[in-house]
């Protein structure tokens, strides 16, 4: 026993130390870069024969839930297995206490899926058992249903759904893209020759919307995933129509129309097909990115109002428009690219500093600002469901990529695409339906 | 015997080939009709001068229409995140505008441009704006704004791919195409 708990010892490693954004003072704006550090509690998932893919996939997955502090072995393979102890069936509970786990994740095959186990170490008793349908691995909905599984766990150990079944929009070459959660299966979503910009999700997952931009105009695309089918957003045909968003509902789109009179937002009844209305009167001055609260009663924008771009919201038919993000006149650069978080707490968005763009928090009280980024150029935020994990485009490797930071940590990592990404948007939780429709 | 009537074969076979194995000398390709010999140039060369001086009225024309293609596509530049019309532009956009007014049937599309600086999206309306902004200035000097198109590309086509002051300066940029009426252009006076 007390050599299996040195060799266990020494196969353990804490997660590798991911980049993080340091705290650096910006002198113009007063802010500082804080990350509440928190506790999370240990969690290990227990080695165990075959389904090393799996295994591997929901390790990552919990991993990237920022809300545990992994505990990683080796896996010994199954002629190495722990002894397992009679009560706990595969699981000794002693020696995952011992390297710092509170929890211990068991998956063991089932017939046509897997059984997933949640062991509580402190407590030293089963919390969670369920066993979980999958396709079969060649299957293209496999590996968003094993997400939901990891996703299902982070929820029995944290009491919050994991971010794993999610998808993002990105675009690279023009194209629309999207990409799993943790980087795989990346496809286009529009064809080659044209520019698509500023892709978002309907909540649902089903549908996407985006700018397609032809002769320096263009209209709004939303494209029916399942199938493919593509229509133009009524009132959009002429002039440039940017910055698509879909309201919490999923009934209405909000966009900024461009014409020789400026930039405004309007919002358009899209599943009826109808009921064009204009939100802003900026004569010569822009109005652009609409982001609604999740209870869809407000509306953040960019408003070039008072000189540069800054974050302003109102009510969602237009009225009491007032600024969201406070600015010192002159000493704060501008700020663009707002997306109010699922929980309706925060607006994040981009903002200037020393000529590089980077993340932003304000509170939807419109209060306080909090920077989140200081390594690099950091622009277009997205929110995950969780409403604590923001993705956007860095060019800290050199290249501009998509990278997922952890606002309450600060924890950043890279999801990988072959070009330079940019305009990413990030899914809900996609719904069993979209998935088993989806190409 | 033997010899001589080797000697026979080959004088046959020699007159075969002179005969019949030689290619025909060629016919003269066929001609063209004969031009007439050009007629005594008159004494005092009037139809060449006149020729001449057609020559030099159609160049100095083509000059003239690419001059004046030239001043209305040429490009103005704008400050870091401004649309406003600079001053040194003004000149430019003047002759724009006396053209458009001594060309009543010409229509120009106004294409606004940003440097890859600032947020793509913003960069969008902002190229709008500085497009919005030329056509202003126009419509100000009399032309009308039916027949100046405004659209934007934001930073998505820059004309310098550099990263640096001088490519961004550049990019921040309008364009100026013509749309129709632009064949026979007339000078404005």
């Amino acid at each position: 026993m007390k050599r299996l708990l040195s060799w266990l010892a020494l196969m353990a490693a804490a997660t590798p130390l991911a980049a993080q954004d340091t705290t650096k003072a910006q002198d113009a704006i007063r802010l500082g870069i804080e990350y509440r550090p928190g506790t999370r509690p240990g969690l290990v998932v227990v080695p165990g024969a075959g389904m090393d893919t799996l295994r591997a996939m929901v390790r990552r997955d919990l991993d990237y839930s920022d809300r545990f502090e992994m505990v990683m072995l080796q896996d010994p393979g199954p002629s190495a297995s722990p002894v397992p102890s009679s009560s706990t069936g595969g699981v000794n509970y002693g020696i995952y206490k011992a390297l710092g786990a509170a929890f211990a994740v068991e998956l063991s095959e089932a017939p046509a899926g897997v059984t997933a186990r949640l062991h509580d170490l402190n407590l030293s008793r089963l919390r969670n058992q369920q066993t979980f349908t999958l396709p079969a691995p060649s299957d293209p909905a496999y590996r968003l249903e094993v997400h939901r599984l990891a996703d299902e766990i982070a929820r029995w150990a944290s009491g919050t759904d994991g971010i794993a079944a999610t998808r993002l929009l990105y675009v690279s070459g023009g194209r629309v893209y999207r990409a799993d959660s943790d980087g795989s299966d990346q496809a286009p979503l529009t064809p080659q020759g044209q520019t698509s910009l500023s892709p978002v999700w309907s909540p649902d997952g089903q549908r996407i919307a985006f700018t397609q931009l032809g002769a320096g105009r263009g209209p709004i695309q939303v494209q029916t995933l399942a199938n493919g089918a593509t229509s133009v957003v009524p009132g959009t045909e002429s002039g440039l129509n940017i910055t698509p968003a879909f309201s919490p509902d999923g009934r209405t789109l909000a966009y900024a129309h461009s014409d020789e009179n400026g930039t405004d937002i309007f919002t358009l009844k899209v599943l009826d097909r109808c009921c064009s209305q204009r939100l802003t009167v900026g004569r010569f001055a822009d109005n652009l990115s609409p982001t609604f609260s999740p209870d869809g009663r407000r509306i953040a924008f960019v408003s070039t109002r008072a000189g540069p771009p800054q974050v302003y919201v109102m009510a969602a038919d237009g009225t009491d428009q007032e600024l969201l993000a406070p600015f010192d006149y002159g000493a704060t650069g501008s700020s663009n690219a707002p997306e109010w978080s699922p929980d309706g707490a925060n607006v994040v968005f981009h903002r200037e500093v020393s000529g590089s763009p980077q993340l932003f928090l304000v509170d939807a009280a419109g209060g306080r600002v909090r920077q989140l980024t200081s390594a690099g150029r950091n622009e277009d935020p997205t929110w995950g469901p969780d409403g604590r994990h923001v993705a956007f485009i860095s060019d800290r490797s050199g290249q501009r990529q998509i990278w997922i930071i952890d606002t309450e940590t600060g924890r950043v990592r890279q999801l990988n695409t072959p070009g330079a990404a940019r305009l990413p948007s990030w899914s809900r939780r996609i719904g069993r339906t979209a998935a088993a429709s989806n190409p | 015997m033997r010899s001589s009537s080797l000697l026979m074969l080959l004088s046959t076979l020699a007159i075969a080939v002179g005969c019949g194995g030689k290619k025909p000398p060629e016919e003269p390709a066929p001609q063209p009709a004969p031009t007439p010999a050009p007629a005594p140039a008159p004494t005092d060369n009037s139809a060449e001068r006149d020729r001449l001086e057609r020559e030099r009225l159609a160049k100095e024309a083509a000059d003239r229409a690419k001059a004046l293609a030239a001043d209305l596509a040429a490009m103005i530049n704008f400050d870091y995140d401004q649309a406003t019309i600079r001053s040194p532009d003004e000149a430019t956009l003047d002759r724009k505008a006396a053209i458009l007014q001594a060309n009543p049937n010409l229509k120009v599309r106004i294409s606004g441009h940003a440097d890859e600086r600032g947020s793509d999206e913003y960069n969008l309306a902002l190229g709008n704006r500085r497009a919005a902004a030329a056509k202003r200035y126009l419509e100000n000097k009399g032309v009308d704004g039916a027949r100046m198109e405004v659209v934007s590309y934001g930073e998505e086509r820059p004309l310098n791919s550099g990263h640096d002051e001088t490519a961004y300066a550049q990019n921040r940029r309008d364009e100026f195409e013509v749309t129709a009426g632009g064949d026979n252009l007339v000078a404005p006076q």
